[in-house]
């Protein structure tokens, strides 16, 4: 909470020495450029809200910045409506066509993404060209100037642009402080497993787009007041979504401040410039707006505040995010039990299940259980299937024939989020850390799933924590831990989430044989909880002493199942692993 | 309207799209090849087109009077002199600047660099385009010549009635930009420094292993993208008027082509460009002049998010 209140603290303190600022200021032309630089400050705080915080670049604000011009500019012209009002409109309609422009667009990521939302804006400023509003001018209201934001003293414009400002840095101290921050930087971090720890990344996306649409529409619709003409290019063109992730780059790429800074240094830089050589250097903004960016990618490419960051304290490995606190870790183990009813009954089914990579069948009319309570090890040699088996029980691609059932309900729709919150949890073959999250965001971002409240979340991730025995390993961050320890602390996410069932996958590969044996305790003492336990491996020996029973995998079909004993005496698994010729020698 | 004016109308509309979109295609073919052999999206391919335009433009008032290939052809050798031309910038471009966050430098940096390099190509695209504001000026210009208003005429098919005419500087263009597509396609498949450019795309690692410069591999097929790109830009200036800003409008139809013909792909790229060609021309017929652009815009999005490994390319890369 106190960081917070820091940050609004040091809000409020803007703010208030913005004004004063403004107050000595006399000369009309430096007043204007006070009141510009807010807008583009919460156009940059706009992007950064989305883009900064979950990494899916976006190059089309524009559009939302620009139906918030056109719907104010328009409905003054056309209805009189005043701008106290269609301001709120213009904030709503900005949210409401980010949303739209999110649901179809979330289906991409990484560059194609980007590229997807370069077209919105562009296609909306042909469409409003062609609609022959080619330059909307506000009309002037001389009897009642006030009611549609036409003030004779520039400070009035100061005073509201700085108010936005003030709202648009508040919302992004809330946001980034709470669940949703915690969620988009696991989002940015690695997005498979934000999902697979039960992140419903979709949906946080989709919030963080509106917000951020919704701000960007309010920025667009204050703009065309204060200019007083909208045209397509000034609003739709690609230089206002550009000008938006400039600023937040510039200044820091996930900060509160970033996009501020970027603002307040780019943009009187530019308009200074521009108002002396505009007449010899016509593109002089564009130019310098360029040539910011290209610096800050080649010397700060995270931003001026990370750069400063890393001078003043070198060294420091940069964190992000920390919504929970350490000194929660008297949390009991027994938080994580699951009730035992039913022990014996079966959990998991997996029936016919069928899925092919293009002539590659990876897993062939697969059909097996798990009961309640047990410790399975699915075992088979190379590209056995072993870990489509895994993607497929987890959600993150379907089955293109058959059915897998969990405590009775179906699989077949759900969302590997989806899956989550029902309590299969699951780890990874290559480990997934949050690498610039602390070893205990890591795992309260698994422990989301189940709660809303910031403390019960860090309290079942402080007791999952102390179950795999990374009490010590605590505040450093994911890239720094060794492979046990990652090892470690992906069970531990998994955790968090209670699940009643954990897929392991190769959590003993590359492990030392100390570190084996300590991994194996571990383990043991996740099966006495009551949760139930399916591991791949690859090595039988290890899983022969843990294991209660073996199924064997072969080019996606099963090979045999049983108890260890029998599994490693059958000559079918003998020969999968070793080849005919073994079994004849034997 | 009556039908053979309907017929006629959507011949002239196909044969035009067919010429122009050949043009897109050299274009998409450019923007293509940094993609498949860099993994790279650059945003400044618009602005290289241009720099193709106005290289030709200026060449064109400067030395144009004392054209020894005669007036006529002498815009579409200037068009393919573009090409080197731009190669070379593209070089040092590369060399300088986008060296420091591509290849297995960008492998260091957040998500492979590819955040790195959407925006640093942004900034040159910016640079660019506003830098040939202050160079080249604001107003459009055009590089026309006789054969750019003259046209040939194919017809009359049905009766004395439904005549196409196809303009000649476009004709000449749409075949050039199929001649270099085809060269290249042979240089990239036959030669040498076509193949330790695949190996450079397929897997930089093993390719550093087998003795390919990579960085080199990169250099060139930056050159390479940007200067074909500019080759048709150059061969699109005899054909109608631009300004400094006509990268932006460009380049989505570009991508839209490339995503079309599946991203990294030389012949889903051209085949792409041909589509999109054809369909700006046959979308006037029904549309406003104004929204034919839009509707490319529109066609892009419903590619991308429907069909992102586009239909004449193999692979899957959505990710």
């Amino acid at each position: 909470m106190s960081s917070i209140r820091k940050d609004f603290l040091h809000i409020g303190l803007f703010g208030l020495v913005y004004i004063i600022l403004a107050l000595l200021v006399d000369n009309s032309y430096y007043l204007l450029i006070m009141t510009i630089v807010p807008v583009w400050a919460v156009m940059g705080l706009s992007w950064n809200l989305f883009s900064g915080y979950s990494g899916l670049v976006s190059f089309g604000h524009a559009a939302f910045f620009g139906l918030g011009a056109y719907l104010v500019a328009l409905c003054m012209v056309v209805w009189d409506l005043n701008p106290w009002l269609t301001i709120m409109l213009a904030t709503a309609a900005g949210g409401l066509s980010a949303l739209l422009v999110g649901i179809p667009t979330f289906r991409l990521r990484g560059h194609y993404f980007a590229l997807a939302m370069l077209a919105y804006p562009l296609a909306l400023l042909y469409i409003f060209e062609w609609l022959g509003y080619q330059e909307v001018a506000l009309p002037m209201k001389r009897e009642t100037p006030v009611l549609y934001m036409q003030f004779e003293n520039p400070l009035a414009y100061i005073a509201l642009a700085l108010a936005l400002l003030l709202a648009a840095l508040g919302i992004t101290s809330l946001l980034s402080h709470s669940r949703f921050g915690m969620s988009l930087l696991a989002i940015k971090l690695d997005e498979d497993a934000a999902e697979a720890a039960g992140i419903n990344t979709l949906y946080w996306k989709l919030i963080a787009i509106t917000i951020s649409g919704a701000l960007a529409g309010a920025a667009g619709g204050f703009y065309a007041v204060v200019l007083l003409v909208v045209t397509p290019l000034a609003v739709f063109g690609m230089l206002v979504s550009a000008q938006a992730l400039i600023f937040a780059m510039f200044g820091g790429v996930g900060t509160l401040w970033g996009p501020v800074l970027g603002a307040f240094i780019l943009v009187p830089l530019s308009e200074l410039l521009y108002a002396r050589y505009a007449a010899d250097f016509p593109g002089i903004q564009g130019v310098i707006y360029g040539v910011a960016i290209i610096a800050v990618i080649l010397f700060a490419p995270e931003g001026i505040l990370w750069k400063v960051r890393s001078i003043l304290k070198p060294g420091q490995f940069r964190m992000l995010g920390s919504t929970a606190s350490i000194t929660d870790l008297d949390a009991d183990e027994s938080l994580l039990a699951v009730s035992q009813g039913g022990s014996g009954e079966k959990i998991l089914e997996v029936i016919g299940v069928s899925k092919a990579f293009g002539g590659l069948q990876a897993t062939d009319e697969l059909s097996f259980a798990v009961k309640q309570g047990e410790l399975l090890g699915i075992i088979g040699p190379n590209g056995a299937g072993k870990t489509t088996l895994f993607n497929l029980l987890n959600g993150f691609i379907k089955p293109d024939k058959g059915e897998i059932t969990f405590q009775g309900q179906s699989l077949r729709k759900k969302r590997p989020n989806r899956i989550c919150a029902m309590g299969i949890a699951r780890t990874f073959q290559v480990a997934k850390p949050f690498t610039h999250l602390s070893v205990l965001d890591n795992v309260v971002i698994g422990a989301y799933v189940h709660t809303r409240s910031k403390e019960e979340a860090s309290r079942h991730a402080s007791a999952a924590i102390k179950l795999v025995g990374l009490e010590n390993q605590c505040a450093l961050p994911g890239a720094n831990l060794t492979n046990k320890e990652l090892r470690l602390m992906e069970l531990a996410r998994a955790l968090a989430s209670l699940p009643k069932l954990i897929l392991v996958d190769e959590i003993l590969a590359g492990l030392d044989p100390d570190a084996m044996q300590e991994m194996l305790v571990v383990l043991e003492k996740v099966r006495k909880l009551g949760i139930t336990i399916v591991i791949i491996e690859h090595s039988m020996q290890a899983m022969v002493q843990l294991v209660d029973r073996f199924i064997v995998l072969d080019h996606g079909a099963l090979l045999a199942e049983g108890r260890p004993e029998e599994i490693v005496k059958n000559p079918q698994v003998i020969e999968a692993y070793l080849g005919k010729k073994w079994l004849e020698n034997d | 309207m009556d039908s053979l004016q309907f017929l006629e109308n959507i011949l002239q509309s196909l044969v035009a799209g067919l010429l122009m979109g050949s043009m897109y295609g050299l274009m998409c073919v450019g923007l293509t090849i940094i993609f498949g052999v860099m993994r790279v999206i650059n945003f400044a391919q618009g602005e290289f087109m241009m720099l193709g335009m106005y290289f030709a433009y200026f060449c064109f008032a400067w030395f144009g009077t004392y054209a020894f290939f005669g007036g006529l052809w002498f815009p579409f050798f200037l068009a393919l002199l573009a090409g080197p031309a731009v190669f070379l910038v593209g070089v040092l471009l590369h060399r300088l600047l986008i060296n420091a966050v591509t290849g297995r430098r960008g492998n260091k940096l957040e998500a492979q660099g590819h955040y790195a390099q959407l925006v640093l190509t942004l900034g040159i695209a910016l640079v660019l385009q506003n830098g040939g504001l202050f160079l080249f000026g604001s107003t459009p210009v055009s590089v026309a010549n006789e054969l750019s208003y003259s046209a040939w005429e194919w017809g009359p098919m049905v009766g004395d009635r439904v005549s196409v005419f196809v303009n000649q500087a476009q004709t000449i263009s749409g075949l050039l930009a199929l001649v270099v597509v085809i060269g290249f396609a042979v240089l990239m498949g036959k030669s040498r420094l076509g193949k330790s450019l695949r190996a450079s795309a397929d897997n930089p690692d093993a390719a550093i292993y087998m003795g390919i410069n990579v960085d080199r591999a990169h250099r060139l097929a930056f050159g390479f993208g940007v200067g074909i790109t500019a080759i048709g830009g150059g061969l699109l200036a005899s054909n109608a008027p631009f300004q400094p800003y006509i990268g932006t409008e460009y380049v989505i139809i570009m991508y839209a082509g490339v995503v079309l013909g599946g991203l990294g792909s030389i012949r889903g790229a051209f085949l792409g460009g041909l589509s999109i060609g054809v369909l700006q021309q046959v979308s006037a017929i029904i549309l406003p002049n104004q929204l034919q652009n839009t509707v490319i815009f529109i066609c892009f999005l419903i590619i991308i998010l429907f069909r992102p490994q586009g239909f004449f390319g193999n692979k899957d890369r959505t990710a």
